[in-house]
């Protein structure tokens, strides 16, 4: 092994017991007796949960005493953990890039349970890898922008409202684009909301109602996004409405644009009459348009197949809260429900489905394999059970179709730089750590552009998207990461001005100014780094992830 | 005793980092072998590093990331593909290619995270030890390795995979698209020419040598040496030194 130090390079490294989760297979001490022994460590401990306040105490002694100048933390996972360890070591004054994240339990304690010895040695050696890497690691300042203190919401349904009327009332100025001619979206169409009955057009009223009250809130109907550029805190974006364009400064925009609905034409003979979708039930019960007596409703049409794998999670509660309606004004009436499973969480869902059984409502299981046969009056329908078909005589067919991704949100994606899922839905930036925010900063996400949500829900993102967003621009400046992509002075001599870096950056990050001079906008860039490993001559850095840093735990891994 | 492969695997840190990390929440068994380097996004992952985790003794490398239309910045594993892709057909050229593997796991994919690295390290098992790895590494593979990592490092093959999605997706800078098929003959009869190219190139490091014997070392036709000889002198890579007889020697600059 490589004695070579670096110049006053003092590392520590912490190794967690995490209770047993680590110290139950592996001896942590030893663990902590050979990481003395790699080049640049001057100081080691072992804790029972280094992310205990005992634990942060001891990191922070260990750098005063020690005069450490870079830590290291061998423990559960830096997707969690990493925040809070880099603050620590900004408590006593080392800058927050100076630490480096060993993983020795998600990827090592926990996953070779059976393999102690073999466990033990993986510790050791990605410590030393780490080791290697924070030797090189270099301090980096967080970029400050100026925040522009205005919100965009876009789409006007009932999630894009509450969350425009939240950022509204927490004093922002806010902007509600919406591209039909009314606010409300889907709530236009519904005709009572589950599980309270309420009328969607009663919610709908109140919400325009606080809307036209709300001064701080200015609402575009008809109205597109046509062109966003800038960055968090300082967005440009221009709305076209009526062929007018107004150009705005924006500071956070939240996506409220919904979903849409599969219209499942050429399947179980569609024909928006005597067979249309739970979507047009709606529309028939708000007009008090349903004179049928033998209803059958099918769930999952266009769902959870081949073609769309996901579940369109409202489409259950729809048709349990119809067949209700239906029951409750007609109690003679006929309705049965094929389904192939039955989602119906929580107390007030099971409720539903427990009043619709007793009401009389007859469900039916089917399978994708054997779907219904629809004839003109009847449905023939395979029971496994009793291992025959049965047939069901109906006057109106009703097609619970899942919601589906806008035509629109490619075009969207693009301009705002967020990717979408395989469906074409807007994926966020992490299910569970990051659920209402984008990768890139300062846009956010709520409702059923996400992924199909009942009103409930996006209600409830609304609210959260508007509280994610107000953290940024309830302050004058904003800090971004400092790990980025950079082109140093001492490089530009290694540019040749051939503008693959350009190309490959997908936040349009790089570009070349009047002199023809690669420049880097600090401030768009996310970090990914693949200008770096795509740059011709090697002219560009990726800061925190250098080819000097990765390499360095390339030689530790092959053991030097 | 058995033969445990040392393993390195590149996962980006937001799908497959977390599709770990989820393996081990779940608490699902995989082999021991493997080490990891976390990176932001598996598009940072620069062909020399597989390169160069190959020449350091690793017996399998496996670079994961978000499955393709999933990534975090969009469109990070695109390029990943595309150098990935460059990394095999240089590693082709020495038999090495099944040593390296690109795949894509999600962040809710701890079971498949757990699979795929099993199977990865079963089959590096199989394949048996890296005849670079250990303490006698071959050296005539590692010169090979070594040439195929400066070919790659060089501008040449690295504007063409840096552009290869934008040529053959929209358009060149003369308006045209490529048709991919056009751009993989130009791309693999590149890849052959730089692979050769600094063959001879780590080959004069040791000594100045003459084409014939160059021709000779390298098994390459000597009126190709020629070419290529003429290629490096006109990039300055190389010049002729003094004469044997009649026959002029050459150096690496």
């Amino acid at each position: 092994m490589s004695e070579k130090k670096d110049k006053d390079v003092r590392v520590g490294v912490f190794v967690c017991s995490c209770g047993s989760n680590i110290g139950g297979l592996i001896d942590v001490k030893e663990v902590a007796e050979y990481a003395k022994s790699l080049p640049n460590v001057v100081f080691t401990q072992d804790n029972l949960y280094t992310c205990s306040e005992t634990g942060l105490a001891q990191i922070k002694k260990g750098v005063t005493e020690h005069n450490l100048n870079r830590v290291v933390v061998a423990s559960c996972t830096p997707r969690t953990h990493e925040p809070l360890f880099r603050e620590t070591i900004k408590d006593v004054g080392l800058n927050e890039y100076l630490f480096q994240f060993v993983n020795i339990r998600d990827q090592c304690t926990w996953v070779h349970m059976k393999y102690p010895h073999e466990a033990l040695e993986k510790a050791k050696e990605v410590i030393r890898m780490g080791v290697a890497k924070v030797s090189k690691l270099e301090a980096l300042e967080n970029i400050v922008v100026d925040a522009t203190p205005t919100a965009m919401v876009i789409g006007g349904g009932v999630s894009g409202i509450t969350s425009a009327l939240s950022l509204a009332n927490q004093g922002f100025e806010t902007h509600l684009v919406e591209k039909d001619a009314q606010l409300g979206g889907k709530l236009n169409v519904l005709n009572k909301l589950f599980p309270t009955g309420q009328d969607a057009s009663e919610l709908l009223e109140s919400l325009k109602e606080r809307v036209k009250n709300n001064s701080n809130l200015t609402v575009y109907t008809s109205a597109k996004v046509t062109n966003i550029e800038g960055f968090v805190g300082n967005y440009e974006v221009e709305v076209q409405q009526n062929g007018k364009t107004t150009n705005l400064k924006i500071g956070v925009i939240v996506v409220a644009v919904g979903a849409s609905l599969l219209t499942p034409t050429g399947k179980f003979g569609y024909d928006g009459k005597k067979r249309i979708t739970q979507y047009e039930l709606e529309e028939k019960l708000k007009n008090n348009d349903v004179k049928a007596n033998n209803i059958v409703m099918i769930q999952c049409v266009g769902a959870r197949n081949d073609e769309r794998k996901y579940c369109s999670n409202v489409c259950c509660m729809s048709a349990l809260k119809n067949a209700l309606l239906i029951k409750e004004k007609n109690p003679d009436a006929n309705i049965t429900i094929l389904f192939r499973d039955l989602y119906t969480p929580g107390t007030l869902y099971e409720e539903y489905y427990r009043r619709a059984r007793e009401a009389g409502v007859i469900f039916l299981s089917y399978k994708l394999e054997k779907e219904p046969i629809v004839e003109e009056n009847t449905i023939k329908v395979y029971n496994e059970y009793i291992g025959e078909e049965i047939s069901v005589p109906y006057d109106l067919l009703v097609l619970s179709t899942p919601l589906i991704a806008n035509d629109g949100n490619k075009e969207l994606a693009q301009m705002l730089k967020v990717p979408l899922e395989e469906n074409k839905f807007f994926l966020e930036a992490h299910v569970k750590l990051r659920p209402m925010d984008f990768a890139t900063d300062g846009v956010f996400i709520c409702g059923a552009a996400k992924w199909p949500v009942d009103i409930t829900e996006s209600i409830t993102q609304g609210y959260a998207a508007a509280g994610r967003a107000s953290t940024i621009i309830s302050h004058d400046t904003i800090e971004v990461e400092g790990a980025t992509s950079f082109l140093p002075d001492y490089n530009r001599d290694l540019c040749t001005g051939c503008e693959v870096c350009i190309n490959v950056c997908p936040y349009k990050a790089i570009s070349k100014n009047e002199d023809d001079e690669i420049v880097i906008t600090q401030v768009l860039c996310k970090g990914c780094g693949v200008c770096g490993a795509t740059c011709t001559n090697h002219a560009i850095i990726i800061r925190h992830f250098t080819d000097e840093q990765i390499l360095s735990e390339i030689y530790a891994f092959g053991g030097s | 005793m058995d033969f445990e492969p040392k393993i390195l695997g590149f996962l980006c840190n937001w799908c497959s980092y977390a599709g770990a990390d989820l393996a081990g929440v779940s608490r699902m068994q995989y082999p021991p072998n493997i080490r990891v380097i976390r990176v932001m996004c598996s598009g940072r992952i620069d062909p020399q590093f597989i390169f160069e985790a190959l020449r350091v003794g690793a017996d399998g490398v496996i670079v994961l990331g978000c499955h393709l239309g999933d990534c975090h910045y969009l469109e990070g594993n695109y390029e990943a593909e595309k150098k990935f892709d460059m990394v095999k057909r240089f590693l082709k050229l020495i038999n090495f290619d099944n040593r390296v593997r690109l795949d894509w796991v999600s962040a809710s994919e701890g079971a498949r995270y757990a699979q795929v690295i099993t199977e990865f390290t079963d089959h590096i098992k199989a394949l048996g030890p890296s005849p670079i790895g250990g303490d006698n590494p071959d050296k005539k593979i590692l010169n090979n390795l070594k040439a195929i990592e400066d070919a790659a490092s060089g501008d040449r093959m690295r504007a063409l995979v840096g552009r290869e999605r934008k040529i053959t997706e929209q358009e060149n800078v003369y308006g045209e698209q490529v048709d991919l098929e056009k751009f993989n003959k130009v791309f693999d009869s590149a890849i052959v020419e730089e692979y050769q190219r600094h063959r001879i190139l780590v080959s004069l490091e040791e000594d100045t040598k003459s084409i014939k014997s160059l021709a000779a070392e390298l098994e390459i036709d000597p009126s190709v040496v020629l070419e290529h000889i003429v290629c490096l002198k006109s990039r300055g890579q190389i010049d002729f030194g003094e004469f044997m007889g009649i026959t002029p020697m050459f150096f690496k600059m």
